[in-house]
């Protein structure tokens, strides 16, 4: 048998793609705050990316692979789960697992379903097309404008904040549950670990949720940040 | 004409003692290994020794199908040894030797047990070790990463290896784990869940078992070369004890009443450091390792019926009656000896607790000079346990203890090349009678099961092969669960039909009867009555009024027993019934071997038979002899062989641990 | 005490099974669980009703025969502790209590709460031991073990194989079994040999059998009754990381 068929091998898969995702998300939250630098560094950062060109595209191709990997392991790793206690208990208490544990593949569907919806309106500017197809005053695409704009409408930023709450409880034992697959523990460690990984699902979400929530208390408008 | 007494021959090889085993063992005739595929043997019970000599045997390349009445080989009962395994390493250099753990075993066993056997053992008990270490059998270690060893009930040596309060479960694995290695090469076959019902012996030989599967509950012949019983021993019969529940005499009594001899069924061991008994629904006794008794010391109060809690007893008022009796060996006087001492006092009014029956086992002074942390290290699971099963913590007051039935020296009989008086059928461990005469010392029952398993019965039973044709046994193939494995016919020997229809009829019998009483209040009853009549002291009266009884309890059971559910199914209810049944024959035998032994020894203490200050009375001029005992048919008395035991090495002596 | 029991109930491997709700009375809180159950079997004969079926054996929490989910818990709300070992006085008088048997796939039931466990055997089969033949053994102190390796060696060989880890698993997975026996020789000198085969097998094994996989819930460790760690799991996921993904010498015979 291959190795990544087996049990280990398709958690090992999911944890090394969940933790290229996750490369994703901390480096797109970095992106993500130079909205406070104002239009400019914003924008010129969008461009820059753009123009990176083939080496964006296989860094997309990357990310698509790894978010391939991480859904179909999870979704077969579910399945065997599932198969695997034909008959449920009546009664069943848990001790050790979390909330974020046992919710994986709702907080899962839920990061998928923001995903989708995520770059159908910035990345394809499909969902909200009046307010993202401005160009700034270099010519440059309005990332900055679009932000803003889009934020200032209450329904989206609620589903943004939404979606980043699924990805922090997804994440919260995701990091530590892929350190564990990967045999990264050990007994001193797995605290430490565990404690990590939920340190960083939150600081993930307070970067990301900041945006939004800055926008509509009008810390962040369409003409830059207040001092 | 009446049947004679015979002398029996132990087979014990001429020569010195130190050489004995190994010029034997040169005398051996081995099987051809080619033809040893073709031999097959079955073994019945997985525990240390079942499964030592299962995987060896198999290592060697027979053919071997092992049975089991638990759910797997791991679980069987030597799991739950604790305290740990002897061997005369020397390590710790305190001037051990295989002289000096025979001398220790010899004497401890009350001069009742086979010279050159128990030298065997010692002589053998390093090869366990070295064998154990290889299968990664993790012993504690010391700091520099050699093997640890400990001091032991009734040693005055460290000698003891043992893997924190596991000791049984960790030896246990690594031989299973060689038997399910040797599962794996299609070698050895595990029928777990099936229980041995009967031995057949054709043309006075052992050649097979009748087996009922405790699934389906079908029951099956089938047919071997030669049959080993490491089926363990019989402290059930007490019903309350320190053995797993399912822990039953019925494959070794079958095997008597089909000839094999009973080899002194009354030397029972009495463990002293159990946890009291708590009254009703009770169903069975626990242990607490006799490590205990390294760091603690066991007293009383002075005052019968004082109801004081413990730390309130000033020192001036308690009784260290081990430490007052033995100054020598104090609180680590060897079983029998503590355990009666606990019984005394207990009768005298001093024992505390429910009932009265228990006595202090205090770590106090070691914990006071210890500190906790080191206490918690070396008996922290125990003190849990204890916690658990009593509800109180054992840092701060001392724990209670009282002795339970725990080991059985008794056994069927065998010669010095394990076999029982039925050619073809071996016998090893605590089923068989022979290395611990009349007590036991701590660790060294791991160490016998361990050395009958993977060292000598590998051997004998080989030369036995060697002497017989493969196939003899006329086997069926549509039992055996190896592949490959040619019979040369189906059990068509009548003592197969006949067999397998014995235990049918008796399977129907139990579940006819239709009765009020559960098999369980009659096992209850019975063990009542042999903890009062022969249990840790015993007197020709109360013997005799036992003898009496149990008949009557017996057809009591076969009149009014409720045995529920059905024949083919798994039915717990029945399984128990047919222990209880064997154990009600079986009782009256201990009884009468234990009236017949008119002296004290080690576990067995006859009150007419003791020295003025209460110490066992041996008498060697009348009793220095195993009583083997021979069926002679339903409803007839058994017959009594003799066989002399000679003591050459040790001489004859009264114990003294004082 | 007096107490309702919901329990359940199934003839064979092929009945569909069912709770059933019985009073017991007069159990006193010294009793052990098991001796509850016995009290209840008892009283069940007397009125002529098939008793329950239960696997238990040593009663003393080491032999891993005892098999019962307790209001929901694998060896019931005691930790470290089997079922044998729970005692009554962690009940209070009128209580209800619910009794299943261990629930996998893996582990078909046979009887009322009594499971078939074979799998476990048949993963110690593909390569849970040694190979070393009786009396091919060096001298036992010829290779020293450090104390550190041959203590975790034996926490991780405490494993008493009783099956709750996949019992209290959501995912019904059996890593924690495997992990256990799987450590415990790696961390000896002398599972060095077979060291990358062993673990290899062995997972192979478990993943025949129909276990589910662990998603790192730790409800295993919970449940266990010697309290098995974790991050022996963390280790199995190493060695068999290492095991597949070099090649080595064992590989080629």
């Amino acid at each position: 048998m291959r190795w990544y068929r087996s049990s280990i091998g398709k958690k090992v898969l999911m944890a090394a793609s969940g933790l290229v995702l996750l490369g994703f998300v901390a480096m797109h939250l970095l992106g993500n705050l130079l909205i406070y630098q104002g239009p400019d560094a914003l924008n010129a950062y969008a461009k820059k990316l753009r123009d990176l060109g083939l080496l964006l595209w296989a860094a997309r191709g990357g990310l698509l692979v790894a978010l391939v990997v991480h859904v179909w392991t999870s979704i077969a790793l579910s399945l065997e789960n599932r198969r695997a206690r034909p008959q449920r208990y009546a009664v069943q208490r848990t001790r050790e697992t979390t909330i974020a544990a046992r919710s994986m593949l709702v907080s899962g569907v839920m990061v998928t379903a923001y995903l989708v919806y995520h770059l159908l309106h910035f990345t394809f500017r499909v969902t909200n097309p009046d307010i993202s197809h401005a160009m700034d005053r270099f010519g440059h695409p309005d990332v900055y404008a679009m932000v803003v704009l889009s934020f200032q409408q209450p329904a989206i930023s609620i589903a943004y904040i939404i979606g980043m709450a699924a990805v922090c409880l997804h994440l919260s034992h995701g990091i530590g549950s892929a350190c564990q697959s990967l045999g990264l523990n050990d007994e001193r460690t797995i605290p430490a670990v565990a404690f990590i990984g939920r340190l960083i699902a939150v600081v993930l979400f307070i970067g990301y949720t900041a945006i939004p929530l800055s926008v509509l208390a009008g810390l962040v408008t369409i003409r830059g940040t207040l001092p | 004409m009446t049947p004679l007494m015979k002398t029996l021959d132990s087979m014990v090889p001429s020569g010195p003692l130190p050489q004995k085993w190994e010029r034997h063992r040169l005398t051996l005739k081995p099987v051809a290994p080619a033809d040893r595929r073709t031999y097959r043997v079955i073994v019945v019970g997985t525990g240390l020794a079942g499964a030592s000599a299962a995987a060896t045997l198999a290592e060697s390349g027979f053919s071997v199908e092992c049975f089991c009445y638990q759910d797997s080989a791991r679980r069987a009962h030597s799991i739950a040894a604790q305290g740990g395994i002897n061997a005369a390493k020397n390590y710790p250099k305190d001037g051990d030797s295989v002289e000096r753990l025979f001398a220790d075993t010899i004497k401890g066993g009350d001069f009742r047990s086979r010279e050159a056997n128990v030298y065997r053992l010692a002589e053998v008990s390093n090869a366990i070790i070295d064998q154990c270490v290889a299968q990664g059998v993790p012993f504690a270690r010391e700091y520099d990463g050699y093997l640890a060893n400990r001091s032991f009930g009734g040693a005055k040596v460290s000698r003891t290896f043992y893997c924190r309060g596991q000791t049984g479960q960790q030896l246990l694995l690594g031989a299973y784990q060689s038997l399910m290695r040797q599962v794996h090469a299609g070698q050895a076959a595990v029928h777990a869940r099936a229980e041995m019902l009967d031995l057949i012996v054709v043309d006075g030989r052992a050649q097979g078992i009748i087996v009922r599967d405790l699934v389906s509950g079908a029951v099956t012949p089938h047919a071997a070369d030669a049959v080993i019983l490491a089926t363990g021993g019989y402290s059930t019969l007490f019903y309350l004890s320190t053995n797993a529940k399912g822990c039953n005499v019925t494959a070794t009594y079958r095997a008597y009443k089909r000839g094999a001899y009973f080899a002194n069924p009354c030397l029972t061991q009495i463990h002293p450091t159990c946890i009291p008994p708590h009254g009703g629904g009770q169903s069975k006794l626990t242990l607490m390792s006799e490590s205990l008794r390294n760091d603690g010391r066991v007293w009383v109060p002075t005052q019968p019926r004082d109801m004081r809690p413990p730390r309130d007893i000033p020192q001036a008022e308690r009784d260290y009656f081990l430490e007052r009796k033995y100054p020598s060996y104090g609180n680590l006087a060897p079983r029998d000896i503590s355990s009666r001492s606990a019984k005394e006092v207990c009768d005298a009014g001093h024992g505390v607790g429910p009932g009265g029956l228990g006595v202090y086992l205090d770590l106090s002074d070691a914990i006071a000079r210890l500190g906790k942390p080191v206490i918690r290290e070396r008996y922290g699971n125990l003190f849990q346990m204890y916690e658990q099963i009593t509800g109180e913590n054992a840092y701060d007051s001392p724990m209670r203890i009282y002795p339970a039935p725990h080991y059985t020296m008794g056994g069927l009989w065998v010669d010095y090349n394990l076999m029982s008086t039925i050619p073809g059928l071996f016998v090893i461990g605590e089923a068989n009678f022979s290395d611990h005469g009349a007590n036991r010392l701590g660790a060294s029952a791991l160490m016998q099961g361990l050395a009958d398993g993977y060292f000598i019965v590998p051997f004998t039973v080989a030369d036995y092969l060697a002497g017989v044709s493969p196939g003899h046994g006329r086997a069926d193939a549509r039992h055996s669960a190896l592949a490959g494995v040619r019979r040369s016919c189906v059990a068509d020997a009548p003592e197969f039909a006949e067999a397998a229809g014995g235990v049918e009829a008796r399977v129907k019998r139990l579940l006819g009867v239709r009765g009020k009483k559960s098999a369980d209040a009659f096992h209850r009853e019975l063990g009542r009555l042999m903890w009062d009549a022969c249990g840790m002291s015993r007197s020709a009266e109360g013997l005799t009024r036992a003898l009496a009884r149990i008949p009557a309890l017996r057809e009591e059971f076969w009149d009014d027993v409720n045995v529920p559910g059905e024949e083919r199914d798994f039915n717990q209810a029945l399984e128990h019934a047919g222990r209880v049944a064997d154990f009600l024959e079986f009782a009256e035998l201990v009884c009468r071997d234990a009236l017949h032994r008119e002296e004290s020894c080690g576990g067995h203490f006859r009150v007419e038979h003791q020295t003025p200050d209460g110490e066992a009375k041996r008498d060697d001029e009348r009793f220095c002899y195993v009583a083997a005992w021979e069926h002679q048919g339903e409803g007839k008395p058994p017959l009594l062989h003799k066989e002399p035991l000679v003591f050459e090495h040790i001489p004859l002596a009264q114990r003294s641990y004082k | 005490m007096k107490l309702t029991l919901r329990l359940w109930r199934q003839r064979s491997a092929r009945d569909t099974g069912r709770f059933e709700q019985y009073q017991v009375a007069d159990i006193s809180p010294d009793m052990s669980f098991l001796e509850m159950l016995d009290s209840l079997n008892e009283q069940l004969c007397a009125e002529r009703k098939e008793p329950v079926a239960f696997d238990h054996d040593c009663r003393e929490g080491i032999c891993g025969m005892c098999s019962l989910v307790i209001n929901g818990l694998a060896h019931g709300s005691d930790r470290g502790v089997a079922a044998c070992q729970l005692h009554m006085r962690r009940f209070k008088d009128g209580d209800m209590i619910t009794i299943e048997p261990w629930r996998a796939k893996a582990f078909p039931i046979i009887k009322d709460l009594v499971v078939d466990r074979s799998a476990f055997d048949r993963i110690i089969q593909a390569g849970g031991y040694v190979s070393v033949d009786t009396g091919d053994a060096p001298e036992a102190n010829t290779v020293p073990v450090p104390k550190p390796a041959a203590e975790t060696a034996m926490d991780a060989a405490a494993c008493i194989g009783c099956g709750a880890c996949v019992a209290a698993c959501p995912n019904a997975s059996a890593m924690l079994f495997v992990a256990a026996k799987v450590s415990h020789l790696a961390k000896l000198p002398q599972g060095q040999e077979e060291r990358r085969r062993r673990v290899r097998s062995m997972v192979e094994a478990m993943d025949r059998e129909g276990f589910g996989n662990c998603t790192n819930h730790f409800e295993c460790m919970a449940a266990c009754p010697k309290s098995i760690h974790v991050t022996f799991i963390a280790r199995l996921n190493r060695e068999y990381l290492k095991a597949s993904t070099r090649r080595s010498s064992e590989d080629i015979h």
